[in-house]
């Protein structure tokens, strides 16, 4: 099973995208920003990171990328797509998932263990959690606001497209708790916490168990492998 | 140099937090009479040659599709100068 990993100028969880990949019993593909060749992989994750240095707007830039136009193209077609943060700004900013994300409401940059709701288990990177699991992971970001139009918003939660909300603490205002989106189809998921931070006992998150011993973020990886193997 | 200028405000309705630490900044120093502060971008497009109405056009598709985010910031003007 050969995931694609994208590194555009500014990406930093490249490399950790990659060994979460490893851990979940896939094969981690280098895929380089300017290389319109997806290199016959099965799925692509966005890692997070300042693409482009943030310029112009969160993942503006990198939705621009020649590797893009490819991803963008294969992702209509079903390929199954994970945008991680910044990842998931570049999602919304090629608009394969609606709305968009702005500086955190209180203006500071947020690093904590986050606690989510996964409300959709019907995707591509979510079916090994079941309806409404409590799983926490390691959320980051600096413009991780979440935001939409009424419009968008009513459809969103029509249609059953929130796949993954903040409990407890929304940190960073985001519309409606919204943690992270997904398609129609199922394949495309974007969200700003890390899931690829909390994949290895020993350097994930705290748990009521024993310390660093969080590894809900695996299973983003193996829900993946999972429905490609089921495909 | 001929030049298309392209101007970006974020939208009205949306908390603009450089534009409130500038305010606060301004306060401090006495202008209690600035009521609000809004910063947004100014783009310009350079050009060797005189600038044509598809130019213009072309400007104006960028300025919606890629210089701005619809969802949160408004092309509030685009202008030229020669």
């Amino acid at each position: 099973m050969k995931i694609g990993v994208v590194t555009f100028p500014g990406t930093l969880d490249d490399r950790d995208a990659a060994r979460a990949v490893r851990l979940a019993g896939g094969q981690a593909v280098s895929l380089w920003h300017a290389d319109t060749n997806l290199h016959k992989v099965d799925a692509v994750v966005l890692p997070g990171g300042f693409s482009y240095g943030d310029y112009l707007r969160c993942g503006a830039i990198a939705a621009q990328a020649p590797v893009m136009q490819s991803i963008i193209k294969a992702a209509n077609g079903g390929l199954p797509v994970l945008g991680i943060c910044n990842g998931f700004q570049v999602l919304v900013e090629s608009h394969l998932l609606p709305g968009g994300l702005i500086r955190n409401e209180h203006q500071h940059f947020i690093c904590r263990d986050q606690k989510l709701i996964v409300e959709s288990t019907t995707t591509a990177w979510t079916n090994q959690f079941t309806l409404n699991q409590e799983i926490t992971i390691p959320l980051k970001n600096g413009e991780g606001g979440y935001i939409a139009t009424d419009e968008t918003l009513k459809r969103l939660e029509g249609e059953g497209l929130i796949a993954l909300r903040y409990k407890e603490v929304n940190p960073n205002g985001s519309m409606n708790d919204i943690a992270g989106l997904r398609n129609e189809r199922g394949n495309v998921l974007g969200l700003m916490p890390h899931p690829e931070h909390a994949v290895e006992p020993g350097f994930g998150p705290d748990t009521p168990v024993a310390m660093r011993s969080g590894t809900d973020g695996l299973k983003f990886f193996t829900s993946v492998i999972n429905s490609l193997v089921n495909a | 140099m001929p030049k298309i200028i392209v101007e970006v405000m974020p939208k009205e309705v949306l908390l603009d937090p450089a534009g409130k630490s500038v305010n606060n900044a301004l306060h401090r120093k006495g202008h209690k009479a600035i009521t609000a502060v809004r910063i947004g971008k100014r783009i310009e497009l350079h050009f060797d040659r005189p600038i044509t109405e598809k130019d213009l056009a072309d400007a104006r598709e960028i300025g919606e599709n890629f210089l701005s985010n619809g969802v949160i910031e408004d092309v509030v003007k685009i202008s030229q100068e020669n």
